[in-house]
């Protein structure tokens, strides 16, 4: 009788399958379809030829295969300058936004500092009220920097968000570590740099990943902001592109066009969206935990 | 020593001490001051009949004139409407799927076919608007859009669906698309909350003879209620405020009257055509009553559950 139970805890182990699971197991597939479908469909667009995707007869795999699309967008080199110019603004927004961040975050963490509700409240005011869009764009050409890469790093540099999630997690540091070093005679900046940092750098890289995609993906401020060509990022040439073909789609859908010149950019269209969420989608996958980690940080009460 | 010195004496030992503190904060604080307090100022404008060569200082002060003439536009009126119906219909669809997604994800036994899952899940949060809105306008156009053509071949539809070219198909569109790119990022918060729950209330209700139906109904979601309830709250308090992303750009002229919401009205009439201080006006309509909901809701969830945001 003693011995009884344990086979049967081995079966259940070998066939952990219920039925309930199988279930659960092919809904959630069709979730995860519903989500990677599109993708699919973008990409065997971008590989079809023009006559194929104009049919209709492109849904998940490619028509006619052709990389004629690739070959547009890879010969040409606005595209690549704007890559390049989307890389360096994000990196360089990424670490100003990341010291602005922590220099505000680090004193607020110090509850010896006089004035120290003042300015939390100074920082959480702006999550609550702005300007909006009009008096920041006035304030952007008043400063000089319409048209100017500045105002695709400035405006936007500090997210308050970030700064509360980053004060609750120093806070959240054991304060007997930084009550030695100023015993060892260390004062703020090193307690910073030495052990606040380096013992926060699972959450310092989660909230520069929340800063670079946040600049990689924007696009109203360019849209705002800048009006010549060099200056454009991926995101708001891409918005170009599309917008072109989409004046196309309206007029043949109001059939006042031939169908012809709508197809030229289907693919080369398509081709350009997967061109633009590549750089996304490598880096994606290993870094998406910390995201992950960055929500339910913020989550936590302050 | 008196008490006057020692006062004095500790005010200057307080600066001397943190002067470093405020140093780093200079910086930060310089910042907020000039990108987001000095715009709030800007806001003055919105009362002014605003000349932008002769500046805030030179411009004639004209009362709530540009509030009258802003409320009196039809244009005005429509973007409001289709700022909170857009609201209204992406809480009412996208508000509980991530919650019975998060509930699934939960009771999934197979660790590694649920990482991989979240992992697609999340994936759509991390595209740009543009992105998604190219997406959306080749896979719903008409005969070429895999949608229409899918249905088309199949017989189901006889003409195309004019997904993004009438009114209230362009309505479901902008939801589908809402609900598609936000409901498996929703779930983290669901997650984070039901793993927080005690192991032993399912075991008890296991013993009790709940089946996992009876589980989910009568432990999981009593156990999230507060999480649910206050992420309803505040998104009720978010009802005036819709971003400029995704109606910018899955939006088109011909639906402009399904499509036009507040933030798209005041970027056409401010930056496009220039109309600084009647765009100012809507903004500052917009955030005040924004304000004053935010409050609302961070006040009734404090009710129900001890937290604000904050």
């Amino acid at each position: 009788m003693n011995a009884q139970p344990r086979p049967a805890m081995a079966a259940e182990k070998k066939k952990p399958l219920g039925k309930g699971q199988i279930v659960l197991i092919v809904v959630m597939c069709l979730f995860v379809l519903i989500c990677t479908l599109p993708f699919i469909n973008v990409i065997a667009v971008s590989l079809s030829s023009k006559s194929a995707i104009l049919r209709g007869a492109v849904s998940f795999w490619p028509v006619e295969f052709t990389t004629k699309a690739y070959d547009v967008i890879f010969s040409d080199k606005s595209m690549f300058r704007s890559l390049l110019f989307t890389i360096e603004i994000t990196v360089i927004y990424t670490v100003l936004a990341m010291a602005l961040t922590i220099l505000m975050a680090f004193p607020l963490t110090m509850k010896r500092l006089h004035g120290r509700k003042f300015f939390m409240m100074f920082v959480v005011f702006t999550m609550y009220f702005s300007g909006g869009t009009i008096p920041i764009y006035l304030n952007i050409k008043e400063l000089g920097l319409l048209d100017n890469m500045w105002s695709l790093i400035l405006p936007g540099l500090v997210s308050t968000f970030n700064v509360i999630i980053l004060r609750n997690f120093f806070s959240g540091l054991p304060y007997e570590l930084n009550e030695a070093a100023y015993i060892d005679g260390a004062n703020d900046f090193q307690v910073l740099l030495q052990i606040y940092l380096p013992l926060s750098f699972s959450s310092l890289a989660t909230l520069s990943l929340f800063y670079a995609v946040g600049k990689w993906n924007s696009f109203s401020d360019a849209l705002y902001y800048i009006t010549s060509r060099d200056l454009q990022p991926l995101q708001l040439k891409l918005y170009n592109l599309i917008k072109g073909s989409q004046a196309v789609e309206v007029t043949v859908a109001e059939g006042n066009a031939n169908d012809l010149s709508a197809s030229v950019s289907e693919s080369i269209e398509s081709a350009t969206i997967i061109f633009a969420t590549l750089p996304i989608l490598v880096v994606y996958p290993f870094v998406q935990r910390y995201f992950v980690a960055g929500v339910t940080m913020g989550a936590v009460k302050g | 020593m008196t008490a006057i010195g020692r006062k004095k004496r500790k005010k200057e030992s307080w600066i001397r001490r943190d002067w470093r503190l405020y140093l780093m904060l200079a910086i930060p604080v310089a910042w907020y001051l000039i990108f987001c307090y000095k715009p709030m100022t800007g806001l003055v404008i919105a009362f002014q009949k605003y000349n932008i060569f002769k500046g805030i200082a030179g411009s004639q002060w004209v009362g709530l004139e540009n509030f009258r003439f802003v409320f009196g536009m039809r244009d005005f009126g429509i973007a409001l409407r289709n700022t909170l119906v857009l609201n209204f219909l992406d809480l009412l669809f996208g508000f509980p799927v991530p919650i019975i997604l998060a509930i699934m994800l939960n009771e999934m036994r197979t660790p590694k076919i649920k990482r991989v899952t979240q992992t697609m899940l999340y994936l759509p949060h991390f595209l740009s608007w543009v992105i998604i809105g190219g997406m959306v306008l080749e896979i719903f156009a008409p005969t070429s859009g895999v949608i229409n053509a899918t249905l088309l071949r199949l017989g189901l539809i006889e003409q195309n669906i004019p997904f993004l070219t009438d009114g209230n198909a362009w309505r479901f569109t902008y939801v589908l698309v809402g609900v598609w790119q936000s409901m498996g990022w929703g779930t983290i918060l669901y997650l984070a909350a039901i793993t927080g729950l005690d192991m032993n209330l399912f075991e008890a209700a296991r013993i009790d003879g709940a089946n996992k139906m009876q589980q989910i109904w009568h432990v999981t979601l009593p156990g999230i209620r507060s999480t649910i309830v206050v992420l309803l709250i505040m998104n009720v308090g978010r009802m005036m405020s819709i971003g400029f992303d995704r109606p910018f750009i899955i939006g088109n002229t011909v639906v402009q009257d399904a499509c036009d919401v507040i933030s798209t009205f005041v970027y056409r009439a401010g930056i496009k055509n220039n109309q600084f201080a009647r765009a100012t006006a809507i903004g500052l309509f917009q955030s005040v009553v924004g304000l004053v909901l935010i409050t609302a809701a961070n006040f009734t969830s404090r009710l129900f559950d001890e937290q604000g945001i904050w």
